[in-house]
């Protein structure tokens, strides 16, 4: 019991450096997008410090867990988590989006060490998660593929297709996160495009579905693990978040989906992330 | 039939053969249907190969996704299905999630152009060249017979990235005379001349012979050129051609906008400007009927290559 309070306590701490690293990088950048790149920063924290089998130092070795960020705009909690492992120096974040960077406003696999999939088209993500969770079941490999999507972006026809794909070939390797902030682009998810409730639709799809706090570092936990004991299904994490978690001017607030941070308010955002808002 | 013309196979059934000898050479290789398993010929694959072969239904984007996947998984995914659906419902899926990353997925594409002819415009694919030669880091191929499908598709396979290969759903006449005749991105003169050159690709290659052939019988030379690789285009052929003939007519089962004729017409102009006219799907949808028949109603039959051709020697100056 003190190892998993320790533990949960260690990736809490994380997820504040991640989130400081968000904001610092979206400033210096003065564009990106940190509302739902703070909402998935404690998945992400889960994932990167945790539960993923990776090798900073081998980032192409062959039985790796892959991570696809299918909501691809979120980068910047890829970025950071990436940095803050040891990929590339932390220093690296400051040149988000910026020319000849590394680091692309959206994830591109061929500049940024570390990166399994190039993304950033909503709803291609699963689709390239089925393949190599299939490609890891022919090889008879055992690392798990995680994919990491939005509520909005559940919107897109493939992933359905995709869905289908995975439950036909019993993808059990497969692991799906839909980061259920509520808010899309335009405003809020259930007056742009209804899809209540997703947690009933992965379900009816044949997906093991899981459905959490996704800012309650122990319920991640938890649900991972679970995920990972069916073996003939996919699991979906559907997790219950909030868009600019942590960051008390952003929590909930649709305009922050994408913008700039001025430094008055990058001071308030790591008093916010310190203090856990 | 001429010499040069003997009767042949569909590009389709010739893939369908050509599969089952490819995994001894590449043992990564998969196949990948989408519900057209038996009119894209891979059926025997599938019997063949059955660990090969995924069937993933109608559903062409996550197809696309799925094959982007399993290359990231280290396998040489063959996505089978028709131009159509693979050019234009799949499109961005090609472009994002295999061609920008640069990602080692073959797309195998039948039902080009007006071969599916009484099918309708709905599986004519005749803008499917054009978009895929516009993203960047693919390759784009026609084969003009059962052997160059051989030869093209091997040589596909050893390319580490994109390529799209365009078939044909019914028969074309053999060209060649065996395997081992065709390079990617290296044209092929298949007949000699230096009045002026037919440069040609796919299914259209044998009407481009046959009005060498008329031609040839007024005493005009033409030189007929198999442009099997639309991209990268054997932009040295094309100039070569623009300055010993002096005249060009680009041959396609294809809208004139964005292919062959488009291709050949930007080397022209950056590099040696001669008389050129475009034989293709002028800006319009066909429609349903025999192909040879729809051929002749939209412009595209033997007897109109041969009158372009007369009309580029007529603007030499």
């Amino acid at each position: 019991m003190k190892e998993i309070t320790g533990l949960v306590k260690g990736l809490e701490d994380q997820a504040k450096l991640v989130r400081k690293e968000i904001i610092r990088m979206i400033a210096a950048a003065q564009s990106g997008h940190p509302g739902g790149s703070l909402s998935a920063t404690d998945l992400l924290t889960a994932l990167y410090f945790h539960e993923m089998k990776l090798d900073p130092k081998n980032p192409d070795w062959e039985d790796r867990d892959r991570f696809i960020l299918s909501k691809g705009h979120c980068c910047p909690v890829v970025y950071a988590c990436l940095a803050l492992r040891g990929y590339y120096p932390v220093d690296t974040l400051l040149t988000l989006r910026a020319f000849e960077s590394t680091l692309q406003g959206h994830p591109d696999m061929r500049k940024t060490v570390g990166l399994d999939a190039t993304t950033g088209s909503l709803g291609q993500g699963l689709s390239l998660g089925v393949g190599l969770a299939l490609a890891a079941k022919l090889a008879k490999k055992d690392y798990f593929s995680y994919v990491l999507m939005g509520d909005g972006e559940q919107n897109e026809g493939q992933i359905w297709e995709a869905a289908c794909t995975a439950v036909k070939y019993q993808l059990g390797n497969l692991v799906g996160i839909v980061d259920q902030n509520g808010l899309q682009n335009d405003g809020p998810t259930d007056t742009i495009m209804p899809m209540e409730s997703l947690a009933y639709r992965w379900r009816s799809f044949g997906w093991q579905v899981i459905e959490i706090d996704g800012h309650n570092m122990t319920e991640i936990l938890h649900a991972l693990s679970l995920a990972k004991c069916n073996t003939d299904k996919p699991s979906m994490l559907v997790c219950n978040t909030i868009k600019g978690k942590g960051v008390s001017y952003m929590e909930n607030v649709v305009e922050w989906h994408s913008g700039a941070i001025s430094d008055a308010q990058m001071e308030q955002a790591f008093a916010d992330i310190e203090r856990g808002v | 039939m001429t010499q040069l013309l003997r009767d042949g196979i569909s590009t389709r059934q010739a893939y369908g053969q050509e599969l089952l000898a490819l995994p001894a050479t590449f043992e990564k290789l998969l196949v990948l249907d989408g519900d057209i398993s038996r009119s894209m010929q891979t059926v025997e694959f599938g019997k063949e190969y059955p660990d090969r072969h995924l069937n993933l239904g109608i559903a062409e984007q996550n197809l696309m996704g799925v094959a982007a996947g399993l290359a990231l998984g280290g396998y040489l995914p063959i996505v089978s299905s028709y131009a159509v659906f693979l050019s234009m419902r799949a499109l961005e899926q090609v472009r994002t999630s295999i061609c920008y990353p640069k990602l080692n997925v073959k797309i195998v594409a039948s039902h080009g152009g007006l071969t599916p002819g009484n099918d309708g415009p709905t599986h004519q694919g005749i803008e499917d060249m054009g978009l895929m030669r516009g993203i960047p880091n693919m390759t784009v191929i026609m084969p003009a017979d059962g052997y160059s499908l051989q030869d093209l598709l091997r040589q596909a396979c050893t390319i580490d990235g994109p390529v799209y290969i365009r078939l044909t759903r019914d028969a074309v006449p053999y060209i060649y005379e065996s395997t081992d005749s065709c390079q990617i991105g290296k044209a092929n003169t298949l007949v000699d001349g230096n009045d002026v050159t037919l440069i040609a690709i796919g299914d259209m290659v044998q009407w481009a012979i046959r009005a060498s052939e008329q031609l040839a019988a007024e005493g005009i030379q033409a030189r007929v050129i198999d442009m099997h690789t639309l991209k990268p285009l054997d932009q040295q052929a094309v100039i070569s051609a623009a300055s010993e003939t002096g005249a060009i007519v680009t041959v396609e089962d294809h809208s004139i906008f964005n292919g062959l004729g488009s291709a050949v017409a930007e080397v022209l102009v950056e590099n040696y400007l001669v008389p050129m006219k475009r034989i293709g799907l002028r800006d319009t949808f066909a429609e349903s009927g025999p192909y040879e028949m729809l051929l002749e109603k939209y412009g595209m039959s033997t007897q109109n290559i041969y009158q372009a051709a007369k009309e580029v020697i007529a603007l030499k100056s």
